[in-house]
């Protein structure tokens, strides 16, 4: 039944002995918006690495939109991204001596031929301007990616992805560190960029309020396995997934004095993120 | 759906001035340094003097790809001898050949090799080199050849940065102590040397020295002209962005190999064209102008005049040829202690070469300004 | 067969010259990351100290066991002096690393002209290391070569028990691993930095000490070594002892059958190729550390 958009059987990824994502099982539709939640050492980016190419797994990715997918386990990472799947890092990463409508228009071309590339950019080519136009970068487009604020270069590189015609966008984490403000933008970008019904996002995140706020459905990894999986409101009630987050919710509810939700699964909230940023 | 949600950083609109004076800034400095090559120096300078700016010129050829694939690849090349050496044989085995053949006798071999030689035939690999044009083509393909192949294996393999650097000197190393054992068929430590004619001209002939001056002139403006393109094209920002992270590169749909292969490709090219030019003008090739110690000394050029910078590198290998020779016929044992303090202090402390001095300088001068006013 | 046997034994003490040299490498390349070009002028000071000793002490075998220390001092105190005075501002750029120090050896070799002169100097060796073993039928081994082998495994034996047991070597190991998290742990990275390489560059001292036993000594002896130990280095693996030692030897036999073969030339190129189609196998070269790390 692998319909569209991505769907992962039974993946498996070890390091010398220890298994980092043990026999996952994953659909993620166009349309959707999917968040990605566990505790450290879940196997959340390790299950990104394991769809882009950047380790070696077994089992089935795959990822299309008509119907049958193509296979990606044993593709290298370029053959991957040319399918039409990006991803971000956990620390964004742009090319710094570059300017951003420079970092755009490389992110365009990957497709583009040798006597294109030989050539001088001239203008600023449609995708790269709607990019820039989406992400709210167009003022900033002639400054050098390395001077942005954190933010914008997270910004920046879901803009790449944008320019790419990315149709499944993998994101690693992209408000860890931000402020208040640039969350909320953040989760709007990511909002417009799912609504487009043949794009699939999915977002690995560790910010539970941010989860909330966006997530159209949530799929809980622990131990390299899939705890559980469906709406916000299904996970924060599912019993196993209160056991795995128990301890420190009940911690965190006394200190928490105003949860947003109800919830015994509130989970990690904010303060973790900085502590998960070093998992990179 | 607007830019209503991300907020916009009141940024001003980076005005790019675009006075006379930054427009015509390239066309104009190409024109200054042609007006300089090819009408001030040759009226300027005696013979003598012109043939030594002829060899800096080739050498600032090799600064050319250097740049190219150093500065703005970030591929440290310290093999670039490699391909300087084998433009310069196959150009040096073709004239070799050809003097063999003005001499009358039929299937006469070239001088050394009656000298030293064993067998009486000539080997094999020798034989298409007599033909001008297989030769003139192998002076520029067979570097980028050698390059492409070996860029195959070390690039795919994700070989970068101090390995790739280790490996490109290894291979300079056992070219030149390959060819130093090939006495009888290469001229060994004593190289290839004393031409008679080039394409028919008589290199002995002054004018005739003169007119490979130029041509030398001329090549090296075109290959600075074909570097500068490839700078400003979309190539040289992706090759920007490789040097600045390779595995996102990756991400976006690139194959990183490709692109540092074809920067390879293209300084070795240059390189052999280099030599293949040299050796008319300076009238031999040897294992010494090609081992590890001159490959390094290719970069050191680029790197006291900046690598990055295109001018600032071709400046620079020029100015460090001129002071090799100057000064280590004075003073030989002064000119190394110089040559390795100019290594230190360049790549050291100003790794931007001279060409950023400029705006190091400004730099400093903001700074103590606003120290001051603090 | 005797000849393949007498060329592998040639080989094997090859082997050992090229991992004397390689241990230091393995030290300041494998473990700091540093490519230091100076490093064959290291060799060149421990053998020039050698020559030194000869003329100050008459007897050759006295002299040869005072300057294994001496010449561990002296080459170890200019590597610290020289990580003092550059190497600890270019650690975040290694490429430009290698460019530097290739300026400090180009001096180091002028000074050493200047000091004792261009043309190369010989040392004797004493008379106990002149003879030969006959180690079977038509097989014999030179004593210098066998107590360079002795005195290389020595050398590996002596610096895995300095990283394994000592307080320095967990440092160093912690430095190496970690940089930050050493640091935040208290552990004063830029010493340990300095005390790896005053023991790296000490060690190539003490190569330097070696091969004067194996011909003339002159300026630019250290050069005609360091590409080849490099490259042990390389494919030995980043900072691991035993890819060094086995890469070391096996390049050393290969080199040395290979000479016999075909020619010195020929052989190296064939070694180069070797050595190139060997990474396309194992790019991170023998043994590696597996990490998650996006290096």
């Amino acid at each position: 039944m692998s319909g569209e958009g991505l769907t992962i059987r039974g993946l498996r990824v070890s390091f010398d002995g220890y298994t980092a994502v043990d026999g996952v099982d994953l659909d993620v539709r166009p349309g959707d918006l999917r968040f990605l939640i566990g505790p450290n050492g879940a196997g959340k980016t390790t299950l990104v690495d394991a769809v882009t190419g950047l380790v070696k797994a077994t089992g089935s990715v795959r990822f299309g939109t008509n119907g049958d997918g193509t296979e990606l386990i044993g593709k290298p990472v370029h053959k991957i991204a040319r399918l039409g799947i990006g991803r971000t890092f956990q620390t964004a990463t742009v090319f710094e001596e570059l300017t951003v409508l420079q970092n755009l228009d490389i992110a365009a071309g990957a497709g583009r031929g040798p006597l294109t590339m030989l050539r001088r950019r001239k203008g600023i080519p449609q995708p790269v301007a709607e990019a820039l136009e989406t992400t709210g970068l167009t003022a900033l487009r002639d400054r050098p990616a390395g001077v942005l604020a954190h933010g914008q270069k997270q910004w920046l590189e879901i803009g790449m992805l944008l320019v790419q015609d990315v149709r499944l966008l993998l994101l690693d984490e992209p408000v860890a560190g931000m402020s208040h403000e640039e969350r909320e933008s953040t989760g709007e970008l990511l909002r417009r960029v799912s609504e487009d019904s043949t794009r699939t996002v999915v977002v690995i995140e560790h910010d539970m309020d941010f989860m909330r706020s966006f997530a159209r459905s949530v799929t809980v990894l622990h131990a390299g396995k899939v705890l559980s999986e469906g709406t916000v409101a299904q996970v924060q009630a599912d019993p196993k997934v209160q056991e795995v987050y128990l301890g420190r919710a009940r911690a965190e509810e006394s200190a928490d004095a105003a949860p947003a939700v109800p919830s015994p699964a509130t989970g990690e909230a904010t303060p973790t993120t900085t502590a998960s940023a070093q998992e990179a | 759906m607007t830019t209503t949600s991300a907020p916009t950083t009141p940024a001003p609109e980076v005005t790019k001035a675009t006075s006379p004076l930054t427009r015509f800034r390239v066309p104009g400095g190409f024109a200054l340094g042609a007006v300089l090559l090819l009408g001030i120096a040759p009226l300027a300078l005696t013979d003598f003097r012109l043939a030594l700016l002829a060899k800096y010129l080739c050498w600032a050829m090799v600064a050319v790809g250097v740049s190219l694939a150093w500065g703005r690849g970030g591929l440290l090349v310290l093999g670039q001898g490699v391909f300087f050496g084998l433009g310069g044989y196959a150009m040096a085995m073709h004239l070799k050949l050809a003097d063999a053949a003005d001499t009358g006798i039929p299937g006469a071999l070239p001088d050394f090799m009656q000298l030293y030689g064993t067998g009486e035939a000539l080997p094999w690999w020798w034989k298409p080199f007599g033909n001008p044009a297989f030769a003139l083509a192998a002076t520029v393909l067979l570097p980028m050849a050698v390059a492409a192949v070996l860029g195959f294996f070390v690039f795919r393999r994700r070989v970068r940065g101090a390995y790739f650097a280790i490996l490109s000197q290894a291979l300079a190393a056992a070219l030149a102590i390959w060819l130093v054992g090939q006495q009888a068929t290469t001229g060994g430590t004593n190289g290839l040397t004393d031409f008679q004619g080039f394409f028919g001209y008589d290199l002995d002939d002054p004018a005739n020295q003169r007119t490979v001056y130029f041509v030398i002139a001329v090549s090296l403006l075109l290959l600075m002209a074909a570097a500068r393109q490839l700078f400003v094209s979309r190539y040289g920002e992706l090759l920007i962005a490789v040097r600045d992270s390779e595995e996102r590169v990756r991400f976006l749909g690139y194959d990183p190999a490709n692109v540092k292969l074809v920067a390879y490709v293209v300084a070795a090219g240059m390189a052999g064209l280099a030599g293949a030019l040299f050796v008319p003008a300076v009238g031999i090739i040897s294992p010494a102008l090609i081992g590890v110690v001159p490959s390094i000394g290719f970069v050191i050029g680029a790197a006291v005049g900046g690598r990055a910078s295109l001018v600032g590198a071709v400046l620079g290998a020029i100015a460090v040829a001129w002071a090799q020779s100057t000064l280590s016929d004075a003073f030989p044992g002064a000119w190394t202690y110089l040559q390795g303090l100019l290594f230190v202090v360049a790549v050291g402390f100003l790794p931007g070469g001279l060409a950023s001095l400029g705006a190091v300088i400004r730099r400093n001068r903001i700074r103590t300004r606003s120290g001051e006013a603090a | 067969m005797t000849v393949i046997l007498n060329q592998s034994f040639t080989g094997i003490s090859i082997g050992a010259v090229l991992l004397l040299i390689a241990l230091g490498l393995t030290l300041t390349f494998g473990q700091m990351g540093v490519i230091n070009m100076a490093h064959g002028e290291f060799i060149m000071a421990g053998a020039y100290t050698t020559y030194v000793l000869q003329k100050a002490i008459s007897g050759a075998g006295v002299s040869l066991l005072v300057a294994l220390p001496v010449a561990f001092l002296v080459a170890g105190a200019m590597g610290a002096l020289l990580e003092w005075l550059l190497i600890r501002r270019l650690y975040t750029r290694p490429l430009d690393t290698l460019l530097v120090t290739w300026g400090v050896s180009l001096m180091l070799q002028q000074l050493a002209r200047d000091i004792f002169g261009a043309p190369n100097v010989q040392t004797r060796a004493p008379d106990i290391l002149t003879g030969n073993i006959a180690v079977a039928e038509g097989i014999s081994l030179a004593n210098s070569r066998l107590f360079i082998l002795g005195l290389a495994l020595l050398s590996v034996l002596a610096l895995t028990l300095v990283l394994r047991f000592t307080p320095l070597g967990r440092r160093i190991r912690a430095v190496v691993q970690n940089r930050d998290l050493a640091e935040v742990s208290g552990i004063a990275t830029g010493r340990v930095d300095r005390m790896t390489f005053f023991i790296g560059s000490g060690l190539a001292g003490v190569a330097g000490v070696a091969i004067t036993l194996v011909g003339p000594i002159g300026p630019t002896t250290g050069t005609n070594y360091i590409v080849d130990a490099f490259l042990v280095v390389v494919v030995g693996g980043i900072g691991q002892l035993k890819g060094s030692v086995i890469t070391a030897f096996v390049l050393g036999v290969l080199q040395s059958v290979l000479e016999y073969s075909t020619t010195v030339s020929v052989a190296k190129v064939i070694v180069l190729v070797a050595i190139v189609a060997f990474l396309q196998w194992r790019p991170q070269g023998l043994y590696t550390l597996r990490t998650r790390s996006l290096a």
